[in-house]
């Protein structure tokens, strides 16, 4: 779809801050979860877990836990339809099946310490849990490879055999260290030789987790029908239908998933785990609805966290600031399974600036780590860290100014991205010079508390945001409200946003209109709430149904004044006659007379968009160290950011705090700590370390606004781009406090203390 | 986990009778802040669980005419540290108890359940060290069954403890300090609350009239070590010593040079033993500003 729209900036209800929607529920506890969910006849499941990291699995006994007294059904991959080597569509792109069953259970091996091997059903949860333990599987232990260094060491065994004789493995010349890409342009190798300042960085980075408050769940039954019905918790209904179907090998129609609220995502809802495994176990326990819900470690352990991984970056620039040559190489940590995301990393790792001549080489590694998953603009936040960091260090190097030589070498309309794309009208110009007028890029750094020292620093990223399907039904009741029923699971205020555009286009309030989130039954194909999309796309489709509304509402009213439809117009929410004045009707009136004019009136939208251009920010930080024990405090914080148009500029806000205070605990304190034999050791929140309230200031939030033309209301989509700059632009303040470069993620109180030492 | 019983004894016979009866297949609980989280996790089989609030001796604070305190084992800790008497008299534990967990924790958690879980990095148990507090203890056979064991000797390994079969943590009772003492806590944590020791030091020391020497010392270190970690080096090195930043450092490198942690996700050796140090030597500095009123 390419309509463009010009520029408004006159709304009644988008700019606007009502109480949203869902609100009164979530704050009084009513609003549904997946773990709320009772069924009649309902058992619970409990799945079983490799402690080994990699491991081929001999032999699984389940004699034992079959035998106990209240176990209903006990599964291994064996209860699976057993799947090939081949490549399926599970809504994020092609995947071969086999790894994608594999990782629901585990086959003929374990490739992480957490891996699901089995699972029960039994009359209760803890009746599960003890069947679970009673499995008995006996495992060969093999080598396990935890990081990009251990994967290319001597002896290292292939993690999946399926590598070991691939072109891209040929390529790398080790079977867990895939080639993915190439991005070239211009020339590269020698725009360095001829580069006046030539800086260079490896960079090394931890994986960190989504930290989702709600564990993964899911309940399902096998109906008298023989449909699967399954409620759980996702960013994607339409996406979990899909995944289970493919899994299971059953048509997709016969799926229905109801997504519950969602206790947070932040990319990690998009995947699935649990469905097949309570779907097979229902299937064997005699169809009664089995329900199943992860403990936190096994959340940790178990379910895709974000790519750590080596950056190695080369940047050159000419003697007047001219950025002239990048050149990188990737390696990112896939986990057990490829799909570390590496290549939107390679999308974003040169996209805030224009450089002339580049390169960008993409690995994906495997280690015996959980299976990646999306994490808010999955793979953008790691290759900022290296590029922002090693642009300080070339205007430090240079002499340049860092925000002028960030300005002067800003990607605009017409910039090509490093993977090829031309930018449209995007506002990175825009988000810097809204930086520098901020107050806190102009205030001072305050005195620190005797001992300690201040620094500031600042960073930009990017993320490109998607468009893809969602679709949206409306209909009118007799006093004039319209339901809105969609299929976006909203984990962002994303039902105010939505029925917020369908408002400001029928002329009515946010508060007119009702959204529901719905099942896959229940309305049109919608892709998953994940890439930033969903007030871009779905808000699309709002609108369109609004219109279509509209049109069937002006035919309705030329049937009350007896007149040709194209004589009635809609302005401010009413109709009239344009060519006689005596005839108008508000819309809320014109909805108590559907009876006489034809019944009820619905309509629907639907949309399959192309991404919905790119969205900016630029970052500012200080922080406070004590240099004895390296206690590291964000003492102030401000995020600049395109939002394109802020449809409720509290949830933009919201979305822009959040990224910040995700992107500050991958800063300063979130990893998987691995043991030698590659067991998480952190699997829980005391010891994974995300910042609390405490461990923030207040988040100083900027919106800047430059209208995405191809939205009816400018949106470009807000909720990921804030997770980018956060780690570089406190690296950079962290640099200004102590005069030491930290080059690897966490930048921990043990790594200031020991840079200080050495 | 598997179903188990509730136990909500009344006095101190019924809950050793219970402890007794079940062993280590029984856990007493105060505000369950540690022990439900193990059980959950599987590191307890348990067949019993022995709430023990309802035992009037371990849920009160009683203060004697010598100057001293018991805290009974289950009092927690937001009730010591509204104890305007002990925040007087012992601000060293104060330091403690109102910086672990959250404040819903500190409603629920008990000092000395703090001390009988027994972890290198809890807390509560350096500064009773600092305070050279008493762990009076019951056992099964009635009163003649009863002992005192100093809090230093206490713990025996990570969770372990001289708790027999049976045996159950009545109270601590700190000893009146007296004049020209003063006692800290400190620890580092990387987070600003809701957070594990890294490391952690409690110091106390008795100065003369003057508060300029040092009469007397005690070293603690958390997390540096299988058990809270004494260091008699960092204490001697105080000891007949005037107050002065270079034998405060002795004693503070003492501390450091002792501390023999392991690396885990919470920190490397060097980093602990660093911090040991810094530690010490701050909450010297604080000790000494506290025994100087």
């Amino acid at each position: 779809m390419v309509a463009t729209f010009e520029p408004k900036s006159e709304y009644k209800v988008i700019g606007t801050r009502p109480i949203r929607h869902d609100g009164l529920d979530k704050v009084t506890g009513r609003a549904v979860y997946g773990a709320d969910i009772k069924l009649p006849s309902m058992i619970w499941g409990a799945v079983l877990r490799s402690p080994h990291a990699h491991a081929r699995i001999l032999s699984i006994d389940t004699s034992a836990a079959e035998a106990m007294d209240g176990v209903h059904a006990v599964v291994t991959n064996a209860d699976l339809p057993q799947a090939e080597n081949e490549m399926v569509d599970l809504g994020e792109g092609a995947t071969n099946l086999k790894w994608a069953v594999d990782n629901i259970l585990a086959s003929d091996k374990a490739l992480y310490a957490g891996h699901a091997v089995a699972a029960v059903a039994a009359a209760d949860r803890y009746t599960a849990e003890e069947a679970a333990r009673a499995i008995k599987v006996d495992y060969e232990v093999l080598r396990a490879a935890t990081n990009v260094d251990d994967t290319i060491a001597d002896g290292m065994p292939a993690i999946l055999e399926e590598f070991v004789d691939s072109p891209g493995a040929q390529e790398s010349g080790h079977a867990n260290h895939v080639k993915e890409f190439t991005h070239e342009f211009g020339d590269p190798d020698a725009a360095i030789a001829g580069a006046d300042h030539v800086v260079e960085g490896e960079f090394n980075l931890q994986m960190v987790h989504q930290g989702y408050i709600e564990p993964h769940n899911a309940t399902a039954v096998w109906d008298e029908n023989d449909r699967l019905k399954v409620w759980t918790s996702t960013q994607g209904a339409f996406t979990v239908r899909q995944q289970i179907a493919a899994i299971l090998k059953i048509d997709e129609s016969r799926v229905r998933v109801t997504p519950l609220e969602i206790g947070g995502g932040f990319g990690g809802k998009i995947p699935i785990y649990l469905e097949p495994v309570a779907a097979v176990l229902s299937r064997k326990a005699g169809n009664v609805p089995v329900k199943l819900v992860m403990e936190r470690r096994s959340v940790f352990e178990g379910t895709g966290p974000a790519a750590g991984g080596k950056i190695h970056l080369k940047l050159g620039a000419t003697k007047d600031g001219q950025l002239v040559a990048a050149d990188s190489t990737l390696r990112m940590e896939a986990g057990g399974y490829p799909g570390s995301l590496v290549g939107a990393s390679g999308m974003c790792i040169y996209a805030c600036y224009n450089i002339p001549n580049m390169r960008i080489v993409g690995y994906d590694v495997l280690v015996n780590k959980p299976k990646v998953a999306a994490y808010r603009a999955p793979g953008s936040p790691q290759v900022a860290f290296a590029i922002e960091t090693l642009i300080d260090d070339l205007c430090e190097q240079a002499g340049f100014d860092k925000w002028q030589f960030r300005r002067d070498n800003a990607a605009k309309e017409g910039t090509r991205r490093g993977d090829g794309p031309i930018f449209p009208r995007i506002g990175m110009e825009e988000v810097l010079d809204a930086a520098k007028e901020t107050d806190h890029f102009n205030s001072d750094l305050g005195d620190p508390a005797p001992g300690n020292v201040r620094g500031r620093g600042f960073a930009s990223g990017y993320w490109f945001n998607v468009g893809l399907q969602s679709s949206v039904n409306l209909s009118l009741n007799n006093d004039g409200t319209v339901e809105l029923v969609e299929g976006s699971t909203d984990i962002g205020g994303t039902r105010a946003s939505i029925a917020m555009q369908a408002a400001e286009t029928l002329g009515i309030t946010a508060e007119d209109v009702n959204p529901t989130v719905v099942d896959t039954d229940t309305v049109g194909f919608t892709a998953v709430t994940g890439g930033s999309r969903v007030t871009y796309a779905t808000g699309y489709a709002a609108y369109n149904a609004a219109i279509e509304m509209i049109d069937k509402l002006k035919v309705r009213a030329s049937m009350l004044w007896s007149i040709d439809a194209d004589d009635v117009q809609f302005e401010d929410g009413v109709f009239s006659s344009k060519s006689d004045p005596e005839l108008s009707i508000a819309f809320k009136d014109l909805a108590g007379k559907l009876g006489d004019t034809g019944g009820p009136v619905t309509s629907t939208g639907s949309v399959d968009l192309e991404a919905a251009g790119g969205a900016y920010g630029t970052h500012i930080c200080d922080v406070e160290i004590d240099p004895e024990t390296g206690k590291t405090d964000v003492v102030r914080y401000t995020i600049v950011q395109d939002a394109g148009r802020a449809i409720h500029p509290s949830y933009v806000e919201g979305q822009m705090q959040g990224g910040v205070a995700q992107g500050i605990g991958w800063a300063l304190n979130e990893e998987y700590y691995m043991s030698d034999d590659g067991v998480m050791s952190n699997s829980s929140y005391l010891d994974y370390r995300m910042p609390t309230s405490l461990d923030l200031p207040n988040i100083e939030t900027v919106i800047v606004e430059v209208p995405n033309p191809v939205h009816p209301y400018g949106v470009r989509g807000v909720g990921e781009v804030p997770i980018v700059p956060p780690v570089p632009t406190v690296g950079n303040a962290i640099k200004d406090a102590i005069g030491i470069r930290l080059r690897e993620t966490p930048m921990n109180a043990g790594r200031i203390v020991s840079a200080l030492g050495s | 986990m598997h179903p188990f019983a509730y136990e909500a004894p009344t006095t101190i016979d019924a809950a050793v009778a219970l402890l007794d009866k079940h062993g280590d297949r029984a856990r007493p609980i105060a505000g369950g802040t540690d022990v439900l989280v193990q059980a959950r996790a599987n590191r307890w089989d348990l067949d019993a669980i022995v709430d023990v609030k309802n035992i009037p001796e371990l849920t009160e604070i009683s203060h004697y005419p010598d100057g001293s305190v018991a805290i009974g084992a289950a009092v927690p800790c937001y009730q010591i540290y509204e104890d305007q008497k002990i925040r007087d008299n012992f601000p060293g534990i104060i330091d403690a108890v109102e910086m672990i967990g959250g404040i819903q924790i500190q409603s629920r958690a008990a000092l000395g359940g703090n001390l009988c879980n027994s972890s290198p990095s809890a807390d509560g148990i350096c500064p009773l060290i600092a305070y050279n507090a008493v762990c009076h203890i019951a056992g099964p056979g009635g009163d003649d069954n009863h002992r005192d064991v100093a809090v230093e000797d206490f713990c025996t390994g990570p969770g372990s403890n001289v708790l027999a079969r049976g045996e159950i943590l009545v109270s601590v009772v700190l000893p009146n300090p007296g004049d020209n003492f003063g006692a800290a806590y400190e620890r580092f944590i990387p987070r600003n609350e809701m957070d594990i020791a890294v490391a952690g030091a409690g110091v106390s020391v008795k100065l003369n009239a003057a508060g300029d020497k040092f009469e007397a010392a005690r070293v603690a270190l958390a997390a540096v070590a299988p058990v809270p970690l004494v260091v008699p080096a960092a204490e001697a090195a105080l000891v007949g010593n005037s107050v002065s930043d270079d034998v405060i450092e002795a004693a503070a490198k003492a501390a450091g040079d002792a501390a023999s942690p392991i690396a885990d996700m919470r920190g490397t050796i060097d980093q602990r033993k660093h911090l040991s140090a810094v530690l010490t030597r701050r909450m010297i500095n604080q000790a000494v500003a506290r025994a100087r009123g």
